[in-house]
């Protein structure tokens, strides 16, 4: 090769591209997903870099002078909830584009005129070729782990009117389900009354971690306005290295791997084996963040032990199992079997092309693109669209996105 | 995922830096007409991958690179130490997680992936990639 022909390199400073998720846009046009109708069922805000503008919905005095009193540093753990466990393995994961030394793990976007969380949030979803997000807190997620109800209560409130009021209404392609504090069945009440029926908002959620047990008749007037509505309620779930059984493990790899199955499958057991389902047939239950490797063993087990003692779940006209095939669960965090027939096997178990919903998870450090599920070889071209679009669309009632190119362009 | 196979097409050289500039231990990340490629440094030997990563397409060539962690065990089977290994040094995709060996690119844990990798030459103190 003769020196003439050579070109200068240009030097990225720092090893860093100008946008963390710049190889996610050039991987969704390698693929085409630009013209596929994508939704992101599981997508996340760091809704404590708007703290004050949250706590400014606190309703009682009290809990707000708390939260405006302290600082940041005191907040989190001891106001909020902490949640044991380093997501970074060590600062080799960079979560939303942050590396050593970054103050937030969340950059905010420019976004003028628009609600930063909402700016970063569409720029994200460009670059993944997503058309529409709904989106969950990050903290406030170990909510339920808070033995303050009141800070609960308020704290919840607060967030979902922030969420309704100043980030998903900035732009239609945002959704959101409002979180329940399902410990307060009126403050439920008040929480669908409010928020049901407003721009973005399709269903509710309720946090996996959390320590009611809801089929006591106490709650049941929640399920019925739901039910009532036919809206969809989702139970996210979360970690807990403090829960005790997770206290013997030597590592966040094992409390993280069992951690979110473990209190989805709790949640998915009692809703089924209470007869929930059976209860309020307009409910649309979903199960978030917990992957899917769970489900066929809970789908099995709940059957065998079903048929040895039905008598303790009257309420059922089923098998578990089939309940469990009507419901809904999100992607992310895809798990993909070392042989492509064993998760074929798996989606097929779960009634996959009908129940699985597209999440990204992002800007979380296990996130999904899409092609997580695009590139599954024993996947169908229908079956990966109704994963990443399909399902969502008709599930939550969504108009038809415009495809093509993202309006902007990151 | 697919495998990191060899590029077919004829290939531009770029002039990248001066040797000195990439870090032993480390690396830098470059643009070379549309291609990002990191090149890295380990024990005075150069090596350069696509800023592809096999898991997803991301950033691999962002990530940290780091000794491999590994627990040194006494004859009882107890822990004397854990230690990140310098002489075996890891890509480690920022992404996921997913890690690679520096030295040859390959997957660390399915050797029979690796990522794609161009030819690297110094001359007169300069770094040269073919891409
Ligand atoms: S894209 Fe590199 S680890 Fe996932």
């Amino acid at each position: 090769m003769s020196t003439d022909t050579v070109r200068d390199a240009r030097l990225l400073p720092d090893r860093r591209q100008p946008y963390y998720l710049d190889n996610a846009e050039r991987e969704m046009r390698r693929r085409g997903l630009y013209d596929i109708p994508i939704v992101d069922c599981d997508s996340h805000c760091y809704e404590t870099v708007c703290l004050p503008e949250i706590v400014a919905y606190i309703e009682n005095p009290n809990v707000r002078r708390s939260f405006e009193f302290n600082s940041p540093l005191i907040i989190e753990p001891g106001l909020i909830s902490g949640n044991m466990g380093d997501r970074t393995v060590g600062g080799r994961l960079h979560a939303g584009g942050a590396v050593s030394g970054d103050e937030e793990v969340y950059p905010l976007g420019e976004g003028g005129e628009m609600h930063p969380v909402a700016a970063t949030t569409l720029r994200s979803m460009d670059a993944m070729a997503i058309d529409y997000s709904i989106l969950f807190p990050t903290p406030m997620l170990n909510l339920g782990l808070n033995p303050d109800l009141k800070v609960r209560e308020e704290l919840t409130w607060a967030f979902n009117r922030w969420l309704v009021e100043d980030v998903v209404s900035a732009d239609p392609r945002l959704l959101a389900m409002p979180l329940l504090p399902i410990h307060e069945p009126e403050q439920c009440l008040r929480t669908i009354r409010a928020f049901a029926g407003r721009p973005g908002v399709v269903g509710f959620m309720i946090t996996c971690l959390q320590y009611e047990p809801l089929h006591r008749n106490r709650y049941m007037r929640v399920f019925a306005e739901l039910n009532e509505r036919g809206l969809p309620v989702a139970f996210h779930s979360a970690p807990n290295w403090r829960e005790r059984p997770f206290t013997v493990l030597d590592s966040f790899l094992g409390v993280h791997a069992l951690g979110f199955p473990f209190y989805a499958m709790i949640q998915l057991t009692n809703v089924v084996l209470t007869g929930m389902p059976e209860r309020f047939p307009n409910i649309r239950w979903i199960f978030m963040e917990a992957g899917q490797a769970w489900v066929p063993f809970l789908i099995a087990r709940l059957d065998n032990e079903y048929k040895q003692r039905s008598s303790e779940a009257p309420l059922l006209k089923r098998l578990p199992s089939e309940y469990i095939r009507d419901m809904y669960f999100t992607t992310q965090p895809f798990e993909s079997h070392e042989r492509a027939e064993d998760t074929r096997a798996m989606f097929d178990m779960m009634n996959g092309g009908r129940s699985l919903l597209y999440a990204s998870d992002y800007p979380h450090q296990d996130f999904d693109t899409p092609a997580s599920i695009w590139d599954q070889p024993r996947f169908t071209e229908e079956e990966r669209k109704a994963v990443l679009g399909g399902n969502a669309l008709e599930l939550f009632g969504l108009p038809m996105p415009k495809l093509g190119e993202p309006a902007v362009s990151s | 995922m697919s495998d990191g196979a060899a590029p077919g097409s004829a290939l531009q050289r770029y002039r990248v830096c001066p040797v000195d500039d990439v870090p032993e231990g480390g690396g830098v990340l470059v643009d070379l007409g549309g291609r990002e490629v990191g090149v890295f440094k380990h024990q005075g030997e150069l090596h350069a991958y696509d800023n592809r990563c096999l898991h997803q397409g991301g950033p691999v060539c962002s990530g940290e690179v780091l000794g491999v962690t590994r627990l040194e065990l006494d004859a009882g089977g107890e822990v004397v130490r854990e230690y990140l290994d310098d002489s075996d040094r890891r890509l480690i995709c920022p992404w996921h997680g997913w890690e690679y060996d520096l030295v040859t690119g390959e997957l660390a844990h399915d050797r029979r992936f690796r990522l794609r990798r161009f030819e690297v030459t110094v001359e007169d103190g300069i770094v040269y990639v073919d891409a």
